[in-house]
């Protein structure tokens, strides 16, 4: 029940920008010992707009657009998504250990717009709340105490972040 | 994946622990009934821990046995000097830990107590913190307490280190930015990839972990979980994991001291 997106969606925040030196504050843990503030990687400004209530991410976070293969090795990936560690994905029914921790995957596409399939993996505290255990993977920021070699970083590029978006969107 | 890894056997099986548990008897307890970790495991996993002769955690409490009679320090001394037979004299202790110290001022875990009785009363050297020594000290040792219901103490003193300790089992640390709680009080029960996880309550310890194929002591598990969501882990019996082993311990209050426990 989407109303005319133009009108109804309201840019709510932007809540990356980028590129830059992430204040070792927003990390939350303890100063590096070295004193030198981690550098955050390129990361792309993510442009948080609601629509119907229900805040999504419209604008893709690369030009080249997402491959739904190279998505679906992203969630099998343990040191990449590792969606499979939480959800169970039928089209990855070659794989073993589907988590029990958050709901099938399959259908994604049917519940969710292509934008909020995005806020998902970026952000879910957005879309779900704050007391979600999803990680988010496409955030900088937050949680205290990361250890050194991850801080300023998200977890995944902004371009597996389009596959695995392109990935959800194939779920139906 | 994020503690634990890949045991295929327990991914075959799912765990009946429903009903394995107890109500928790005190007020406001976060869980509606508090389980043993090895209901989690696999038949297999179960049977290998309550056969005393085939659980790979004895070889521990064997060297143990020798270590508790062996002279060490200027002191001239042994466990045995001060505490004879640790059958009867050590009975209980594990299920209390950690427990208030006048001296130190602060609470102290099993690790700890051995090596305060070393350097005060032996006049030896404290063991590092995962030597081969003091793991098995600390297995026999606790195992002196097997069947005795977990009963630590959290009021007076020990209240601020309680409450600090609830707040680190419910802060969110590390690139996944998870809990504790996320994981053992949201999640227990469910399959995580490669693990059912449980409750990550504290009676087993040291456990005997199939997978690294050692004991292994409490703090270097809590170390493990946080390494796993990508978090920078508190030191070994640094004052925060003595927190966290003082909350942990209360939310098992009433589970039986398994030393040696055999886990994933
Ligand atoms: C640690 C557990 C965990 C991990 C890892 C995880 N998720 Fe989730 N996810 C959840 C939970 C739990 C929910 C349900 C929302 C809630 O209750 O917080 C959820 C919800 C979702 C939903 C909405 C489900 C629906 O159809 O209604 C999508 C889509 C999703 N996750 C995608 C992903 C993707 C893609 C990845 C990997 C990049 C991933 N998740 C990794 C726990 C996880
Ligand atoms: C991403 C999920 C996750 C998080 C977060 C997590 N753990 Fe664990 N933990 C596990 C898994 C999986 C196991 C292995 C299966 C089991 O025994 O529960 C485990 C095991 C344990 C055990 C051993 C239980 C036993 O019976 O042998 C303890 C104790 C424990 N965790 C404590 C903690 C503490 C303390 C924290 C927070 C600092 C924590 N865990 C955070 C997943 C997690």
């Amino acid at each position: 029940m989407r109303r005319e997106a133009a009108l109804s969606a309201a840019v709510i925040a932007v809540i990356f920008t980028a590129p830059g030196r992430l204040p070792a504050v927003a990390q939350g843990a303890a100063a590096p010992s070295a004193g030198v503030a981690p550098i955050a990687p390129a990361l792309l400004a993510v442009k948080v707009v609601e629509e119907n209530g229900v805040p999504g991410v419209p604008q893709a976070l690369t030009e080249k657009p997402g491959d739904p293969q190279a998505g679906a090795k992203v969630a099998v990936d343990r040191r990449l998504g590792n969606c499979l560690g939480c959800h169970q994905i039928s089209a990855l029914g070659n794989e073993q250990f589907h988590g029990e921790v958050g709901p099938s995957l399959d259908g994604a596409a049917t519940r969710w717009t292509v934008p909020q399939l995005r806020m998902i993996v970026v952000d879910p505290k957005k879309i779900f709340s704050d007391e979600t255990v999803m990680p988010s993977f496409y955030r900088v920021g937050g949680p205290g105490r990361v250890r050194p070699e991850f801080q300023g970083k998200p977890i995944l590029t902004a371009q597996q972040v389009e596959d695995l978006v392109a990935f959800l969107a194939a779920q139906k | 994946m994020w503690c634990g890894g890949a045991i295929a056997q327990d991914a075959l099986e799912h765990p009946d622990w429903q009903g394995k548990g107890f109500a928790p008897n005190v007020p406001d307890h976060p869980l509606r009934e508090i389980i043993s970790g090895l209901a989690f495991r696999t038949h297999e996993t179960k049977a290998m821990q309550s056969d005393d002769f085939n659980n790979p955690g004895f070889l521990a409490v064997e060297e143990g046995a020798a270590l508790w009679s062996k002279v060490d320090g200027a002191a001239g001394k042994s466990c045995a000097s001060c505490h004879q037979e640790a059958v009867q004299s050590m009975k209980g202790v594990r299920a209390s830990m950690p427990k208030w110290d006048e001296k130190q001022k602060k609470p102290v875990n099993l690790e700890q107590r051995i090596n305060i009785c070393r350097s005060e009363n032996m006049k030896a050297e404290p063991w590092k913190f995962g030597s081969p020594e003091l793991t098995a000290m600390t297995t026999y040792v606790g195992h002196q307490s097997r069947g005795t219901p977990v009963s630590v103490r959290t009021d007076g003193p020990m209240k601020p280190w309680f409450d600090r300790g609830r707040q680190l089992f419910y802060d969110r640390v590390g690139q996944l930015d998870m809990s504790c709680a996320n994981c053992h009080e949201k999640n227990y029960g469910k399959f995580l990839r490669a693990d059912f996880v449980s409750q990550g309550q504290t009676n087993g310890f040291p456990t005997y972990r199939l997978q690294t194929q050692r004991l292994v002591p409490l703090h270097e598990r809590f170390q493990g979980c946080m390494f796993d969501v990508r978090a920078d882990p508190y030191k070994p019996l640094s004052d925060e994991f003595l927190a966290l082993e003082l909350y942990i311990a209360w939310r098992g209050l009433g589970l039986p001291v398994e030393t040696p426990a055999v886990r994933n």
